[in-house]
């Protein structure tokens, strides 16, 4: 599956200040391994020591968030949107 | 002159100095304003606190600006009322409320939070300013910036009350409708500021803007006659205002202006329809569990609270709880306020003196603490969650008016 994986600011340092990515992946766990092997240390600063997302960090597809769907197991279909947006407090 | 050393991640405590900036770059924890306290502590006493004129601006020491603030100057000075009627039915022997329900300029504490991120972003000469809003910092951010000639871009979810709206765009602000909720907005904001040189109050000005809500505290504490309430009832949406009442507080105490802050416990309410953080506490866990909201409350419809882990763990230490009302209790809760105390709250206000109430019958908040509610909004802001009686219609005649008072007064 073909998809784009758009970069927020603080980690274009990973992707010499690339925005959109694309990658082949079918799960979001298999877009970090190859975000991962594309540009060392990308998983490390995006998941924690066990390999979960870290806590200020939110992934979407297409908009959807996904600890609404498999965590890092969800799957992603050819053209999806996958959004990595560290997350921001705010409110009212 | 400002006792501001620059910025430090809350959670790898790496230092920034001042700039526009969301999170830490390196683990994208929220950044705190740290402040040279023993600088402070030398000059800010409270003489000098009490001598100065009711506004947010007299704690201007704790305040993030490097120069004099130029709008937002009546912001702050709300009433903390004793409510003797409220507590009375609550249980409550020592009750107080704090009613930003009259903040000035738009009616809620979230004029706080926009004075201090507008003049900021004045300080840091940017072109325009926004905000990701359900409503209330919708209606702030358009006024102040109104105020201070800056254009603004506010983005809402699609589903606002019509009343937030219209109290929105009349300042002339670019009003933005997002089809999703607030999550989805606040998702939208954060990749706007990362490609446009725009201030987002509660983007990329928000280690800033945040520090606005200490401000709440400061004025308790010193109402309270330079002390800690016992307990503090705080509606929670994002979990940023109960994280920086605690942060005040301490700071105070800190600076030695309250002698300490041992028995002061946090109270965290949401609506039912969107509880991430109560649940939380409940599970004796910080790690919030996103929801999708539904519920009145939508002052308070933030199903991703970014806070909500330091929120949790804030109430959990300080030997609170949290607890959440379902809307009709919502409702009786913003009939209750107003029939006891004359003051008529937002949804958000609804929810504090529902939970508080339950916190009551559970034991939590005992009848004897000096308990302090903060009651955050406007009920006129949220006309379309109430559904009252309409008025009786009667012909201009004495005898239809004493038809409806059915007998029960004497003539004079």
């Amino acid at each position: 599956m073909s998809l784009k994986v758009v970069i927020p600011t603080p980690l274009r340092k990973f992707t010499s200040g690339t925005e959109l990515v694309e990658v082949e992946a079918r799960t979001v766990q298999e877009v970090l391994d190859t975000l991962d092997s594309k540009y060392p240390g990308f998983r490390a600063s995006v998941c924690d020591e066990s390999g979960s997302l870290k806590r200020f960090i939110n992934i979407y597809i297409n908009g959807e968030d996904v600890r609404f769907l498999e965590n890092l197991s969800t799957r992603v279909n050819d053209g999806a949107e996958v959004a990595i947006v560290p997350a921001i407090s705010g409110g009212r | 002159m400002s006792f501001v050393r620059g910025l430090k991640c809350r959670e790898c405590g790496r230092a920034y100095p001042v700039e526009l900036l969301a999170g830490c770059g390196d683990c994208f924890g929220p950044l705190e304003v740290n402040y040279d306290y023993d600088g402070i502590a030398n000059v800010f006493t409270r003489d000098v606190i009490a001598s100065r004129p009711k506004s947010i601006w007299k704690y201007r020491e704790l305040l993030p600006l490097e120069s004099e603030p130029v709008i937002g100057l009546s912001t702050g000075g709300t009433p903390l009322m004793r409510a003797d009627r409220l507590g009375r039915k609550l249980g409550i022997e020592n009750l107080y409320i704090k009613n930003d329900a009259v903040s000035s300029p738009t009616l809620s504490f979230k004029d706080r939070v926009t004075a201090v991120a507008i003049n900021k972003a004045l300080e840091f000469k940017l072109e325009a300013v926004g905000c990701a809003s359900t409503g209330n910092l919708a209606n702030s951010v358009a006024a102040n910036a109104a105020a201070a000639g800056l254009p603004s871009f506010i983005l809402i979810p699609d589903n606002l009350e019509q009343s937030k709206i219209t109290a929105t765009s009349i300042y002339g602000t670019r009003l933005i409708a997002v089809k999703g909720n607030y999550d989805a907005v606040n998702r939208l904001c954060s990749q706007i500021v990362d490609r446009y040189p725009f201030g987002f109050v509660n983007v990329n000005l928000r280690p800033f803007y945040a520090e606005g809500s200490k401000t709440m505290a400061y004025e308790i504490a010193e109402q309270l006659g330079w002390r800690a309430p016992d307990a503090m009832v705080v509606p929670m949406a994002g979990g940023s205002l109960i994280a920086k009442v605690h942060k005040g507080l301490k700071e105070f105490e800190r600076i030695g202006l309250i002698k300490d802050t041992k028995r002061f416990r946090l109270y965290g309410a949401q609506a039912s329809g969107c509880n991430p953080i109560i649940d939380a506490v409940k599970r004796g866990s910080r790690d919030i569990r996103p929801v999708k909201p539904n519920t009145i409350a939508k002052s308070l419809a933030i199903g991703n609270p970014a806070d909500g882990y330091y929120a949790a763990g804030l109430i959990a230490t300080s030997g609170g709880w949290a607890e959440d009302a379902t809307d009709p209790e919502i409702v009786d809760g913003i009939q209750l306020l107003a029939e006891t105390e004359g003051v008529f709250t937002e949804t958000a206000g609804g929810v504090t003196v529902a939970v508080a109430q339950k916190l009551v019958q559970q034991g939590k908040i005992k009848p004897y603490d000096l308990t302090v509610l903060a009651i955050t909004g406007n009920g006129l802001k949220t006309l379309d969650a109430l559904r009252l009686a309409p008025p009786q219609v009667i012909e201009p005649k004495l005898a239809a008016f004493e038809d409806v008072l059915g007998g029960v007064y004497r003539v004079a």
